[in-house]
């Protein structure tokens, strides 16, 4: 079954061919046990357009082997950051240079437009593979003064292990780069799972490891179904981390199933509900536009979208108006469609759950300002959709939808704000426009979450660390926090003059 | 109109052309100095002149400060992003490696030493010393404080301004990737002044600047001499910091210079009489090789060289003569010959100099154990030098050489030996060879020196830092410590809440 397709992009008259085999040592292999396939479709037309080996639980002990043999000879502590930093920048020049195919693969089965798809996401990605190859040859301990005359004691950052990885399929590529960048910088190896959903452009960039020169095993590529290759990396008694980001109710159980195996260490990147407010001081025209950018960027499909507003009473009709026009320009379609602002959902399963709410959000009776409206045409389309009239107590308002549904509500002060923004158990993202700069200060310490955007939304750089409090995650990407996600501690202390005396006297 | 210098290599070593501009590089144009003078370079291994460069005067510092801060009030500065910086020193350490055995092939020209050398280490190095600062561009962090609710106070780590860099002859190339590779990450905009003696990869440098897209004005390339380019740049008003690697006899005019002036920032890395101390349970074969390498390494033009080698009596005679043995094995030739170990000195001036010191040992009474004197009749060549049976007194003991040329010393204790390591001005680097790591490590501690090396000698490492104790130098270069020469640190504190 491992073998290369040539998968047609009708749209642009080509072909792209992408190894289908499971990517281990430097090579597309078949299942050592299974005959299973994933099926890849275009959410823009419903169709299949290529199918990819499944890997097994047993395909996982494989890689995890493969990356175990690696970081003992040819990687961890065998290889120095000046190496490392050289491959890795190796690839991000390869990532340019291939970057108008690979977004094109990206658009076929994701659905995002192709020009976000090269010019941000992969964009971002090389940006983010250069930041971490500029850390790699940066790795430092501490000394630290004991007492000068019998212990030298300083600490060693070394690198974790054999890290396991499982990415979503909102940002396939881009995902990959924050995982793969910082955990390469600081000299792990890795079993990378994508999502079984957009597993085609792990398995490109894999053809791109080989031609950077990174010796076999450091990465290793297996699609798999998430109970199966998910499960078995986050069980794994010979993986030393797992890196997540997905859904709260997966993160769960690989939390779970760290604390039960081997208690490997665990990050998680989850999910949001995030607030955004809209104080009276600000800029309404400015914040209308940064609220449309964050629920209809990626269609909504994004941890931080900005799924929630509270408008101050005194702009709430104002803003409304100039929310629903600004959103209303949004346009949703094909991603090889030049004039596609938004592409389809990526999966019926996405699309089926996102009218689920949009449905339930009627019943419940909240008022739809927008959208709200089936096309009945073929791909996984759903128009912008906002509800007013909202209570705390609605599944619209309350649960994740990962969609291009907005909800509004609206307070009086300042300290009923920050109440209804903080009222979730998630934390990732917040956004406060407002032009009071005391208010600016004092709100963005009040909200509970990870990133706290201060008119702006949804704006992220390589350089800033980025993750959740409370139920939205443990740990951070991105920055030189990430280092710390995959590096761990040595203390070591040198005796260069104590001479001890046994028992001792007190 | 600046002229053009055109070399071909036809050697055993290396084939190829070089041709690039000799004008002074200003605000991104190569022209001729003010007063349209040049000066004349000479390719030490046959002492004859091969180049002219214009000669910059203190006109044409004022006229690059200008272009300088231009640039950083435009185009530099805070204007450009730390990732796109990054990418313009990405992109330069590229460039050098596209044309690695070129620059080789001309620091071997202008400066003597073998290509060999200038291939596997100082173009080597240089390039990574780039690419190393290309990745700390965009991470320079500051602080954020906690005070209180009522206060947001944070610190920006922001660039400096115009800077005023000097560099010398030993390693023209790689000082000069020490000293912009930090500035430019940081953000600010440089006027340099190369050695008089060797600026032909400084120059070669600036196109290969130009083409990587750095804006004009960001660097500024000013070939001239100390006392008047030099001295120009240390005394400007308008340039905030002067970086210098050199003699402690000149570092001292510039900080004097700068604190007469406007009490500009000075970093200096100075000169060194670095100790190195063999004990009787060091791995002497080991030892031997490093000494040799720590005396030698450069025909002894480093500033880190070992050049007081104290070993203990125990080993003293065998190491002695496996140590001669080595340097006899040095082989001394024209530095594109495939077998050179040792090229020229660097100039006609430094030659003067190591042999007046090789005779005042020899007139304070110390022994030529090996070398001593000139090696053939063209060219700056000196032979591998030891001398034996000194006294702490002589010259050849105190002060820097900079030459081929090895104090070997016998010594008994321990404190004694440390002692004497330590008597002296300067305080750059210092080495210990034993097997006994206690002893070493406890040794290493108690040198008073910028770097210590156990087991090792002269060996860097781009990411570590470097500098001097005592009249050795201020401020430290490589590593992360060398972003804190070329930032300017601001607190910001913003009241959101205190009411007076």
């Amino acid at each position: 079954m491992a073998h290369t397709v040539k998968i047609p992009v009708p749209a642009l008259n080509k072909e792209i061919s992408v190894s289908t085999g499971l990517f281990i040592n430097n090579e597309f292999v078949p299942s050592v046990d299974s005959s299973e396939v994933i099926q890849c479709f275009n959410p823009a037309t419903e169709e299949v357009i290529a199918s990819v080996v499944a890997g097994s639980a047993k395909d996982i002990d494989v890689a995890v082997a493969a990356a175990r043999t690696a970081f003992k000879t040819t990687w961890g502590k065998n290889v120095t950051g000046w190496e490392r930093s050289r491959l890795m920048n190796k690839l991000a020049d390869l990532i340019e240079r291939d970057a108008q195919e690979l977004a094109e693969l990206e658009t076929l089965n994701n659905g995002k437009p192709v020009a976000v798809a090269r010019d941000f996401d992969i964009g971002d990605s090389i940006q983010c593979l250069r930041y971490y190859a500029g850390w790699a040859d940066k790795i430092t301990g501490q000394t630290i003064e004991v007492d000068n005359k019998s212990k030298m004691a300083f600490t060693r950052h070394e690198p974790i292990g054999v890290c396991g990885q499982i990415i979503p399929w909102n940002y396939p590529i881009n995902m990959w780069s924050w995982k793969v960048a910082p955990a390469l910088a600081v000299g792990c190896t890795i079993v990378m799972k994508p999502s079984e959903i957009t597993p085609l452009t792990a398995l490109k960039l894999s053809e791109l490891v080989v031609e950077a020169g990174f010796p076999p095993g450091v990465i290793n590529t297996v699609p798999s179904l998430g109970p199966v290759g998910g499960a078995a990396l986050s069980a794994h008694p010979d993986v030393d981390k797992v890196a997540f980001t997905g859904s709260t109710i997966t993160g769960r159980k690989i939390m779970e199933a760290a604390a039960k195996s081997n208690l490997k260490k665990v990050s998680l990147e989850l999910g949001g509900k995030s607030p955004q407010l809209i104080f009276e001081s600000a800029d309404l025209k400015q914040a209308a536009a940064w609220s449309a950018l964050g629920i209809c960027y990626n269609t909504g499909q994004d941890c931080t979208a900005g799924s929630r507003i509270y408008v101050q009473d005194s702009v709430y009709d104002k803003f409304i108006d100039i929310l629903v026009s600004t959103v209303k320009e949004t346009v949703i379609g094909d991603g090889f469609d030049k004039s596609t602002g938004g592409g389809p959902l990526v999966s019926k399963a996405q699309f089926d759950r996102v009218w689920g709410y949009i449905d339930a959000g009627k019943a419940e009776g909240a008022k739809v300002v927008l959208g709200g409206e089936r096309r009945n045409t073929k791909g996984y389309f759903v128009d912008p959709t906002i509800f007013t009239d909202v209570n705390s107590d609605m599944k619209i308002v309350k649960e994740e939808i990962f969609g291009p549904v907005l909800s509004i509500g609206r307070f009086k002060t300042e300290e009923e704000a920050v109440a209804l923004a903080n009222n979730t158990t998630y934390g990732l993202g917040a956004g406060l426009h407002s032009t009071d700069a005391s208010q600016c200060m004092r709100v963005s310490g009040l909200l509970e979450a990870g990133t706290v955007w201060v008119n702006q939304y949804n704006v992220l750089s390589n350089n800033v660390p980025f993750g959740g409090k409370k139920q939205s995650g443990i740990g951070r990407e991105l920055g030189s926090y990430a280092l710390e996600e995959y590096t761990s501690i040595k203390a070591v202390h040198w005796n260069i003059g104590e001479k001890l005396q046994w028992p001792l006297s007190l | 109109m600046s002229q053009i210098f055109t070399h071909e290599f036809n050697t055993p070593v290396y084939k190829g052309k070089t041709s690039f501009h000799t004008g002074l590089y200003i605000n991104g144009k190569f022209v001729e100095g003010s007063d349209k003078t040049t000066i004349d370079i000479v390719n030490p291994a046959t002492g004859k002149v091969i180049a002219k460069v214009a000669e910059a005067t203190p006109k044409d510092v004022d006229i690059a400060v200008e272009a300088a801060q231009k640039a950083f009030d435009t185009t530099w500065g805070l204007n450009m992003g730390g990732s796109e910086r990054s990418r313009l020193l990405a992109k330069l350490a590229r460039l050098m490696e596209e044309h690695q055995e070129e620059l080789a092939a001309l620091e071997a020209l202008d400066n003597g030493k073998t290509f060999s050398w200038a291939m596997n280490a100082d173009t080597a190095v240089a390039i990574d010393t780039i690419r190393y600062y290309a990745g700390w561009a965009d991470k320079i962090h500051g602080q954020v404080q906690e005070t209180d609710e009522k206060k947001l106070t944070y610190s920006r780590h922001e660039p400096i301004g115009v800077v005023g860099q000097i560099i010398p002859w030993n390693f023209p190339l790689l000082m000069l990737t020490w000293k912009i590779g930090p500035a430019l990450a940081t953000g600010n905009c440089i006027v340099m002044k190369p050695s008089e003696f060797t600026p032909l990869t400084a120059l070669r440098m600036c196109e290969l600047i130009q083409e990587a897209g750095f804006p004009a004005g960001v660097f500024n390339l000013l070939t001239g001499y100390g006392s008047t380019v030099g001295a120009a740049i240390s005394s400007h008003m308008k340039i905030e910091k002067v970086a210098f690697t050199g003699s402690t006899m000149v570092g001292r005019k510039i900080m004097e210079a700068a604190a007469r002036s406007n009490l500009k920032n000075v970093t200096l890395e100075l000169g060194g009489k670095n100790p190195n101390i063999i004990f009787n349970d060091a791995d002497l074969d080991q030892a031997v090789n490093w000494a040799v390498h720590g005396s030698y390494w450069n025909h002894g033009q480093a500033c880190t060289a070992g050049s007081r080698i104290f070993v203990q009596s125990g080993i003293y005679d065998e190491f002695l003569a496996k140590f001669t043995d080595r340097c006899r094995s040095l082989k001394v030739g024209d530095p594109f010959a495939p077998d050179s170990y040792q090229g020229p000195q660097a100039s006609k001036a430094q030659y003067d100099r190591i042999m007046e010191f090789i005779q005042s040992g020899k007139d304070q009474g110390a022994t030529v154990h090996l070398g001593g004197d000139r090696n053939g009749t063209e060219g700056y060549y000196i032979n591998p030098t030891i001398f034996t049976n000194t006294t702490p007194d002589m010259k050849i003991v105190q002060e820097e050489i900079f030459g081929p040329v090895g104090v070997i010393i016998k010594f008994e204790d321990e404190e004694d030996v440390i002692r004497q390591a330590n008597d002296t001005l300067y305080g750059l680097a210092a080495a210990v060879f034993s097997q006994n790591i206690t002893r070493a490590i406890n040794t290493a501690h108690r040198l008073k020196a910028g770097t210590a090396w156990i087991n090792c000698v002269n060996q860097i490492h781009t990411n570590v830092p470097f500098g001097g104790f005592k009249q050795s130098g201020i401020g430290r270069e490589l590593g992360e410590y060398a972003l804190h020469n070329y930032t300017a640190v601001k607190a910001v504190q913003v009241n959101l809440g205190y009411v007076m």
